[in-house]
Parts: C-alpha cells; sequence; structure tokens
C-alpha cells in the first residue's frame, strides 16, 4: 500500500513569515493540463498594505548593508535554489529535462546578479570632472520599495525580476504569477532560509488585476514593474495611478528570459546621487 | 578711522538688446505667426510690456513636431562629430553674446544681471560646450549593456517635446536641448510663458549656426501648448522641469504610451549646519542657498536646519548678513535679489508667508526700501517652525527661509528626510567622516557639503521621490536622450 503523501500549504510571504491571506481567501492552481495541484492564497489589498509595511521597514537594513554582504546574501540564495533542484523541477511540471534547465538558469542568473552587487557603483557611478576646486562623486542609491508584477514564468522569470531589485539594496512586494504561483512560494522557502532578512522580498500569490492597482497607488511605494501584467488597460491604469507620487515605472515588455539580461533592470530602481565638497586647505 | 561711501547705482545698459514688438514661433527654421491669441511678456521689475508673443495652437503644435520629425532623419544620422561641430558653434555664439543674453534673461525673468552674466550665461555656454564633445562618444558612454531587448543604448529616441519653466528660462533650455541634439534627436520646446524671450534669441542663435531647419523649434504659449507638446502622438521623449502639480499630470498623460519620460520637479530642501561648523561660510551658503535667484530654484535651500547649540549665534549672523543683501533694479550691477518673476508667484509667496504667520512662525525681514513697480518681495526669515507648518512643508518657490533646529545627526537626517521631495540638501560641518555619514542617509539627488547651489555640465542634477526622476547633466544625462 502506497504511502499517502503529506502536501504543503502553500500561503504568502510578509516580513519573512508565512501567513495565509487575511480575507482567509484561496484560489485553486492547475496544471498545465488542468489538474488540481493546491489551493493557492489569494492575498488582499490589505495583505499587499501589510507586505509595504514590511519592505518599507526592512529597507533602511538592507539598503544599508554593505554590497559584499548583499552579494554573498544572493549566491546564498543560489544556492539554497541548487540544493532544491529537484524539488523545483518537480514543481514546474512538463518534461523533466526543460523543467531543469529553467531551474539551472535561475540559479546561474542569481549568481550572475550577487556578483553585481558591488559592481554596479562602479560601472554606474561617477566621478565629475567638475569647472571648479570641488569634489564631485556621483553614485547609485536604491530607490526603496519596488512593487513587482512577476511574468508568467515562474521561477526563471520570477528570479530575473526580483534578484535585480534586490541587488542594489531596495525592498520589494512581488505580486506572483497567478496561473503558475506554486513556484514562488517555494522559493520563498529558499529565500527565507538564505540570510535574506525579513521583508526584503515579500510574495504574493492571488489575482494580478486586484493586487496591482492598490500597490500602484501606494504612497510608500517608490516604483513599480509591471513587467508581468499583460492587459493593457491595466497596465495604463496602473502607471496613471502610479504617477500620483511619481513613482518610477518599467512597462510590461516582451522578454527573452534565457538572454543575457543586460543591466538595465537594475539601473531601473537605482537613483543617482551626487556630493559635492570644495577643495582647499 | 571709518570713511562710509554713500551706495551708487551702477545699471547696466539694455541698448545692447534689440527686443522686437512682437514675436512669432520658430518652425522648421523660420519665425511663423502662431494661431493662437497672443500674449504679452512684462518685466517683473517695472511691468512694462516687453513684446507680444505667438501662442501656438495644438495645429501649430503639430506643424513643429512634424518639422523635428522630418529633419530628425537628418539629424539622427548626421555622424557624431558633425553634430558635435553644430554645438560647438551653438556654444562659440552663446559666448560671443553672452551680454545681450544676460541683459535680456534679467529683463524678462527679474534676476540680477549679476546672476545671469556670471552664472546663467556661461553655465548654458558650457552645457553646449560639454555635450558636444559627448555627440561623437556615444559608444563609450557604457549604455550599450543597459538591455538586450533591442535597445541599441547608442542610438537617439527621435523627436523630443520638452517643456522648461522661467526660473532659469535659457539655462533650462541648455539643460534640455544640448543633450537632446547630442543623441540626435531633434527638439520642440516650449519655454515659460513669463519667460520666451531668451529661448526666442536662442532661435536667432541656431540660424546663425545654420543649424539645419526643424531639429530646434521654439513653440511658445502657456499650459495649454504645454500639453500640446507632451501629448502629441508623434513625439518620442517628453522632458519636463517645473512644479510637482504638473509633473504628476504629464507622467499620467504619458502612461500607457511608448513615450521616454524625464522630470525635473519641486523640493523642500534642507539646510543642515553642525555646531562645529564655520559659521561665516554656512551663512553665506545659507543666503546663496535660498536667496539665490530669488529663492525660484527648485534646489533652494528653504529649510534651514540649525544645531540648537548655535542656533542663536547662526541667526544673529544670519540677520546681520540679510541686512547688507541690495534688492532692487535687477540690472544695477549691485543687486543681489532681484524681482519676482510674476504678480502670479509674488501672490503664492505672500500667501505663504502669511500663512506661516498665521500658524505661529516668526516672520523677520531686513529693512529694505522696494521699488513701487514691479513685483518683489523682501527676504524673509521664518524661525520657531515646526515640521507641520505649512512653510515647512510645501515649496515657497520664493526668497522665504524655514528655521527649524535639531539636536542630534540622526534627528537632522530624520527631518530633512520627512517630505515627499528629494531633490537637494546642504550639511554644514568641519568634520568630513560626519558629513560623509549624513550624505550616505540624505535621501536626495545633489548633496552640498560645505557649499550650496553649484551647477555643472559634467555634474548629474535630478530628484529622488516627488522630486521627479531622470538626472540632467554628465555622463548620467545622457540615459534620458538615447535609445536605452
Amino acid at each position: 500500500m502506497s504511502r499517502l503523501s503529506v502536501r504543503k500549504t502553500y500561503k504568502l510571504f510578509i516580513g519573512g513569515a508565512f501567513p495565509r491571506s487575511e480575507s482567509g481567501r484561496s484560489y485553486p492552481v492547475t496544471s498545465a493540463k488542468g489538474e488540481f495541484l493546491a489551493n493557492a492564497s489569494r492575498a488582499s489589498r490589505k495583505d499587499a498594505r501589510d507586505a509595504v509595511v514590511a519592505a518599507r521597514k526592512a529597507f533602511p537594513g538592507w539598503s544599508g548593508a554593505t554590497p559584499y554582504n548583499r552579494g554573498q546574501i544572493l549566491y546564498r540564495v543560489a544556492e539554497m535554489l541548487e540544493g532544491r533542484r529537484g524539488q523545483f523541477a518537480e514543481e514546474l511540471g512538463g518534461g523533466k529535462k526543460a523543467a531543469l534547465e529553467q531551474v539551472d538558469a535561475a540559479i546561474d542568473r542569481l549568481v550572475w546578479y550577487a556578483g553585481w552587487s558591488d559592481k554596479i557603483a562602479a560601472v554606474h557611478g561617477a566621478a565629475n570632472p567638475v569647472a571648479g576646486p570641488y569634489f564631485n562623486l556621483s553614485t547609485p542609491e536604491p530607490t526603496g520599495v519596488v512593487a513587482v508584477i512577476a511574468p508568467a514564468d515562474p521561477l526563471l522569470g520570477l528570479v530575473s525580476v526580483v534578484a535585480p531589485v534586490i541587488v542594489t539594496g531596495n525592498t520589494c512586494v512581488v505580486v506572483a504569477s497567478e496561473r503558475a504561483p506554486l513556484a514562488s512560494i517555494t522559493l520563498a522557502e529558499v529565500l527565507a532560509t538564505s540570510d535574506l532578512p525579513g521583508g526584503v522580498v515579500n510574495i504574493l500569490t492571488g489575482h494580478q488585476a486586484e493586487l496591482a492597482p492598490w500597490l500602484a497607488a501606494h504612497m510608500d511605494v517608490n516604483a513599480l514593474d509591471l513587467t508581468g501584467v499583460g492587459d493593457a488597460d491595466l497596465a495604463l491604469s496602473c502607471e496613471q495611478a502610479a504617477a500620483e507620487n511619481l513613482k518610477r515605472v518599467l512597462r510590461p515588455a516582451a522578454e527573452d528570459w534565457a538572454a543575457d539580461p543586460g543591466t538595465g533592470r537594475m539601473t531601473r530602481f537605482l537613483e543617482t546621487k551626487t556630493v559635492w565638497h570644495p577643495v582647499g586647505i | 578711522m571709518m570713511a562710509i561711501f554713500e551706495y551708487a547705482p551702477a545699471p547696466e545698459s539694455r541698448d545692447i538688446v534689440d527686443i522686437k514688438p512682437s514675436y512669432g514661433l520658430f518652425v522648421n527654421g523660420e519665425f511663423v505667426d502662431g494661431s493662437g491669441t497672443p500674449f504679452k511678456t512684462v518685466n517683473p521689475a517695472t511691468e512694462e510690456t516687453l513684446a507680444e508673443v505667438a501662442t501656438a495652437s495644438p495645429d501649430d503644435v503639430d506643424r513643429a513636431v512634424q518639422a523635428a520629425r522630418k529633419a530628425f532623419g537628418v539629424w539622427g544620422a548626421l555622424p557624431g562629430a558633425e553634430r558635435a561641430k553644430y554645438l560647438f558653434r551653438i556654444a562659440r555664439i552663446i559666448q560671443e553674446r553672452a551680454r545681450e543674453l544676460a541683459v535680456l534673461e534679467s529683463l524678462d525673468n527679474g534676476k540680477p544681471i549679476r546672476e545671469s552674466r556670471d552664472v546663467d550665461v556661461p553655465l548654458v555656454a558650457a552645457h553646449f560646450f560639454y555635450y558636444a564633445g559627448w555627440a561623437d562618444k556615444l559608444e563609450y558612454a557604457g549604455f550599450g549593456r543597459r538591455t538586450t531587448n533591442g535597445h541599441s543604448g547608442t542610438k537617439p529616441l527621435g523627436v523630443a517635446g520638452q517643456v522648461i519653466p522661467w526660473n532659469f528660462p535659457l539655462l533650462m533650455l541648455a539643460w534640455k536641448i544640448a543633450p537632446a541634439l547630442a543623441c540626435g534627436n531633434t527638439v520642440v520646446l516650449k519655454p515659460a510663458e513669463t519667460t520666451p524671450l531668451t529661448a526666442l534669441l536662442f532661435a536667432d542663435i541656431c540660424r546663425q549656426a545654420d543649424l539645419p531647419p526643424g531639429v530646434v523649434n521654439i513653440v511658445t504659449g502657456a499650459g495649454e501648448t504645454g500639453a500640446a507638446v507632451v501629448s502629441h502622438p508623434d513625439v518620442d521623449k517628453v522632458a519636463f522641469t517645473g512644479s510637482t502639480e504638473v509633473g504628476r499630470i504629464i507622467a499620467r498623460a504619458v502612461a500607457g504610451t511608448d513615450k521616454k519620460l524625464t522630470l525635473e520637479l519641486g523640493g523642500k530642501a534642507a539646510n543642515i549646519v553642525f555646531e562645529d561648523a564655520a559659521i561665516d561660510q554656512a551663512v553665506e551658503g545659507i543666503v546663496n542657498g535660498i536667496f539665490f535667484n530669488q529663492g525660484h530654484v527648485c534646489c533652494a535651500g528653504s529649510r534651514l536646519l540649525v544645531q540648537e547649540s548655535v542656533q542663536e549665534e547662526l541667526l544673529a549672523s544670519l540677520k546681520r548678513r540679510l541686512a547688507t543683501l541690495r534688492v532692487g533694479d535687477p540690472l544695477d550691477k549691485n543687486t543681489d535679489v532681484g524681482a519676482i518673476n510674476s504678480a502670479e508667484q509674488l501672490a503664492k509667496i505672500r500667501e505663504l508667508s502669511e500663512i506661516g504667520e498665521s500658524e505661529g512662525a516668526e516672520r523677520w525681514s531686513p529693512a529694505c526700501e522696494l521699488p513701487e513697480r514691479g513685483f518683489w518681495f523682501p527676504p524673509t526669515v521664518f524661525t520657531g517652525v515646526a515640521q507641520s507648518h505649512t512653510i515647512a512643508r510645501d515649496e515657497i518657490f520664493g526668497p522665504v527661509l524655514s528655521v527649524l533646529t535639531f539636536r542630534t545627526p540622526a534627528e537632522a537626517v530624520e527631518k530633512a528626510n520627512n517630505t515627499p521631495y528629494g531633490l537637494s540638501a546642504g550639511i554644514w560641518t568641519e568634520k568630513g567622516s560626519r558629513i560623509l555619514w549624513m550624505a550616505d542617509r540624505l535621501r536626495a539627488g545633489v548633496v552640498w557639503a560645505n557649499t550650496f547651489n553649484k551647477f555643472d555640465p559634467a555634474s548629474p542634477f535630478g530628484g529622488y521621490k516627488e522630486s521627479g526622476y531622470g538626472r540632467e547633466g554628465g555622463l548620467h544625462g545622457l540615459e534620458a536622450y538615447l535609445d536605452v
């Protein structure tokens, strides 16, 4: 007689903890073939707000951490993901080989971004030769709390949008792929065991059309990544709402997640600070 | 023995400028009539009408955009080295006609000739000179690896629609046009309705430089003209400098389009003075921070945060210094503080100052005689200001300083960052490690330490939070005009 398996309850990831939605709601997640997989939490407006509070709380510590430290933690995330390679491949479904390739690409992407933590300032900063006796230096700094509407690609896509946001010191609230949210919560388990401070990444599962507008309009969110929004009307209304506090907005665009990502996803969520000081004796 | 010298005016002659009775729009290399109702631009120091200026209707704006689109085919394809030479030419002509530009700027804007002559116009020429040099070096700027999403990182965007404010009319034009042209874009620029004249003189400079027609188009008018520029469907890039309120409207207007947007908006900068600061230097920095250009500066140090232990000494020195400021005729070379740019702005400054008093702050101005005609406001200091006061939160955009105090560096950071804005900040202390500690924590795009209100074409400028996004100046300023 075969053993009855112990299933996992898929919950949200907020402030380093795994709460259910305060609304008590869930929605069924099915495989590509339509088989029932699990009931995922259906996050509410209140959950989204709680996640923003957690992200804001985590921002001073995370942005104040040394780039070396952030790089090590991102690398640690890659290590933890490597350790669960099989589990993720299984959760992604489809062909085993293709699924493993996706997991490997996600791990490699994390490693790639981990290395950027202490290099982006050298590449994106500048010593400015001003016409006067002044020391003048421009350095990139994280924008703050970034709301990320993750793409449909459940693992590689997710990692490809989250890693560039946090490696530079931002914190984020992520709305996971609505159709395939399970890998995001398993990824949260990886994040929770990688020394990533609670609140740096918060993951909400649920209905994109329900959650995105609240995040787009939230006055304590500094930037909005609409990559995963497929509906043009929703993208438009989110961008309009984001104008209220001048959020930095990354508009939706088709992405090839297998391609070299470039530095654009990092620089989109960076500010440039320029410090002047007179030179003299 | 003390000799007392009487003050004698030293007015700059206005004969150098030749203001026409009326001006048209500059479209496709020609001055043409506008179809809207013309408006008058006045000298804010005397209220005399300087000229009548055309208003561009949406159809006029459309013609300007079409001209820019057509010119883009030529300009965008020109080798960078050739574009560079046009820009160097423009920089040189600006230098050649510097005095004329300075006088015209002071007449139309009300700013002291000392500033238009020594700050605005030299920076304008420097800006063109700086970006001219980038035009054939874009491959080296490092934007090629930003994305692999079909963006080159080195190519222009197309037609840039640019809307600029009245506080630094010609300098803001330079900040917009120089990088746009260097990267290979063509532009349709709308100057502010109270200060259109130097932009129209710049149009003549473009003609003298033989800039191909349509590369630079100047459309004058008020808000409706600006709205037509930013919402035109064939504009690829929108750049705006002005109020946060209008910035929000523009961000909403370009939502859902492919237009690239940069915004340089309002500010409420903290100028933070520690007890170990060199007080006399700090006083000069405070004066420069808030009374430069009548306080019509988005990065003005409008909130003075002074450490409690030196508050009395600092305020006494500051008041002594303010009593020596000369307020009056912008064309007088002795003038420190000129005219408020418009009756509308003067009314806003008066209203906010009255709110400051009614909310309980203490108001002080040095004794100063203001001219009878024109728009004037004396340098004003409010003490006893709390963070909740309107004058500690709202941008006044005038010569009004709000003084708050703090005890610890952490408290200074907390108060400095307690604003939706994040454009600039100032730090005054003799301790290097404290400067860097503070600079790290201040959420502002420009931090001036032991100096204030310094600008340079090589130095990026722009804000955090609701002060807008994107940078102007330096290598960073190229990104706004490249296909990144």
